[in-house]
């Protein structure tokens, strides 16, 4: 059986899902009071009330989880020169060229920007969570901040999810990413192709991306 | 509270469709003349009283004003502010007392902000009404309101404010307030009716030299189906800081606006991308490509059993297409 290569440990895998489930929770529940379209969501949870109550808990655990797993994650996010290359060559990597992208670490510019972005966003749903919470924080604000910290909420869960519903296509587009982040493991042919130079790093073996022999 | 039947509703809260149209009710209003009140708070008993809610003792703070706040049980309040005020030439001590409580707006900030269908209701004879069993008690209905007026109770968690009793002007009573005030301060009646007597009530204090006495009716939020004779009406803030122009604010209309369709579209279009790539595109898949010589020393990457194995072999990459 032809070795795998670990990417993820158990620990940034169990981090990693308790943020994607609380990320669902919080956001099919928050979205249940974004906009009456979404309204009936407000069934999974119990009711409107429930919904209302659980949600900022449901927050608090992803923003929680998340502050774990940025500190995991955080150095290998770090931009650098070649992900500014690589972005501009944008339209290759969405029709699957990637023998004409730059070589990458392990992660490329479009995973370290969803990370950024989430570096951003969870910190301002925390705070302006926090604010609004009629249960407990709201009647310490004067109601112009309560408004401001509603709509940043909003404006920020609307970015946030926008940005997740791109993660989770690309682990759907790019096959084999999401056995990566369930079971640890990635294959050699996988890492070479997508992350060249972390291949090198965790290999020690060249690696020209298939396509370019 | 809710004792009007359906037809009768013109707007429900997070309701995107209209609301019954067909039939019309007349528009009514409470019309409230400062000038007239003498403080007693028989108005306040008296919405206790009805509704049947009494607010907690709270504790003096120096003030006539008691309770201190509106609340969950309090649904009235008397404010009353020191103020010295131009009387024709002189300047003149006053008290004015303003009976504080929801002014019942044409356009209501706390039915635009709430989330929850059917939670606050409008209806055609201009009363807006809180259905507290369709309350999740997020209190977005705070945030929308010019006039602080709704209350999130501890108990309960759910919102309460001033009903206009509704339940009584539904069988053609006037709300508890106006029937109890012993000095005719509080009238009610079509809200046609109470601006003419209004214009009566101003012309007097004007002869009485309040020059600008005036009638409160803010256009901001579309009128009011409570309303105000004030003496002082080009100076609203100093009847315990009623709004001079109160209108939904700028962040609430942003909120609860343009941001959702541009929200909602954003995350929509986004998803639908999403599908229409892999339909166009295909998938990325590093196991179908055909195995290559590993620059002599890969030896130990062999094809074998792994994920790879499911993979069918029609996926080409376009790259090598080419
Ligand atoms: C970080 C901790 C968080 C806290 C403390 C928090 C708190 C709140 C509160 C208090 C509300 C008002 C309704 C209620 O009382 O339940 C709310 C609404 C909302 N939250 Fe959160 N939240 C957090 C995280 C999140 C996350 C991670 C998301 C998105 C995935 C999110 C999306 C939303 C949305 C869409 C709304 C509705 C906003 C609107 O009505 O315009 N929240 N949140
Ligand atoms: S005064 Fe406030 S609570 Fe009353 S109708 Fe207007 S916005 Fe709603
Ligand atoms: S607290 Fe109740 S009435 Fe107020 S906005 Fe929320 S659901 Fe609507």
């Amino acid at each position: 059986m032809k070795p795998l290569i670990q990417r993820y440990s158990d620990s940034d895998r169990i981090n990693h899902w308790i943020v994607a489930i609380a990320f669902v929770l919080a956001g099919l529940s928050g979205l249940a009071m974004f906009h009456p379209a979404f309204f009936s969501l407000t069934g999974l949870f119990g009711g409107g009330a429930w919904t209302r109550t659980l949600h900022p808990y449901i927050g608090i655990v992803m923003f929680t989880a998340f502050v774990s797993m940025a500190k995991r994650f955080w150095k290998h996010n770090v931009m650098v020169p070649v992900d500014y290359e690589w972005l501009k060559l944008l339209p290759d990597v969405l029709t699957n060229r990637e023998d004409r992208l730059p070589k990458i670490g392990k992660y490329n510019a479009g995973q370290k920007l969803l990370f950024w972005m989430l570096v951003v966003a969870l910190p301002t749903l925390f705070v302006t969570g926090l604010i609004f919470w009629r249960a407990w924080f709201a009647e310490y604000f004067p109601i112009p901040v309560i408004r401001l910290a509603a709509l940043l909420h909003a404006v920020a869960a609307a970015t946030l999810i926008t940005g997740i519903l791109v993660h989770i296509y690309a682990a759907i587009w790019i096959k084999w990413t999401v056995g990566a982040m369930i079971r640890g493991s990635v294959t050699h042919k996988w890492a070479k192709a997508h992350h060249p130079l972390w291949y090198r790093e965790v290999t020690g073996q060249p690696a020209t991306p298939p396509g370019q022999e | 509270m809710s004792s009007l039947q359906s037809l009768d509703i013109k707007r429900r809260s997070a309701t995107t469709l209209p609301s019954t149209q067909a039939r019309e009710t007349l528009e009514v209003a409470k019309l409230i003349d400062v000038s007239k009140c003498i403080g007693c708070k028989a108005c306040q008993v008296a919405c206790s009283e009805w509704n049947d809610i009494r607010g907690d003792i709270g504790t003096n703070v120096g003030v006539y004003d008691n309770p201190a706040d509106l609340g969950p049980k309090t649904w009235t309040v008397m404010r009353y502010s020191e103020v010295e005020e131009k009387k024709g030439e002189e300047m003149a001590f006053e008290w004015l007392i303003r009976k504080d409580g929801c002014m019942h707006c044409a356009e209501p900030g706390c039915l635009k902000a709430c989330p929850s269908p059917g939670a606050i209701l409008q209806y055609s004879n201009g009363i807006v009404d809180f259905i507290e069993e369709n309350c999740i008690g997020c209190g977005y209905c705070v945030a929308g309101c010019p006039f602080n007026v709704p209350r999130i109770s501890k108990q309960d968690s759910k919102a309460y404010k001033c009903t206009l009793c509704s339940d009584r002007v539904a069988v053609g009573l006037e709300p508890a307030c106006v029937k109890t005030c012993p000095t005719g301060a509080i009238t009610f009646g079509s809200k046609e009716d109470m601006i003419d007597h209004a214009a009566e009530r101003v012309v007097d204090l004007k002869e009485r030299g309040y020059a600008n006495a005036g009638l409160y009716n803010p256009a901001g939020v579309g009128g009011t189906h409570v309303m105000y004779v004030l003496k002082h009406a080009d100076k609203p803030e100093i009847y315990h800081g009623l709004p001079k122009d109160p209108q939904i604010s700028a962040t609430v209309g942003l909120w609860k606006g343009v941001m959702k369709p541009l929200a909602m579209l954003a995350m929509g279009l986004t998803a639908l991308t999403g599908f229409f790539h892999y339909v166009k595109v295909g998938p990325n898949d590093a196991e179908a490509h055909p195995d290559e010589p590993e620059d002599g020393n890969g030896p130990h990457v062999i094809r074998s059993s792994g994920p790879g194995q499911m993979e069918g072999k029609g996926n080409v990459n376009p790259g090598e297409q080419a």
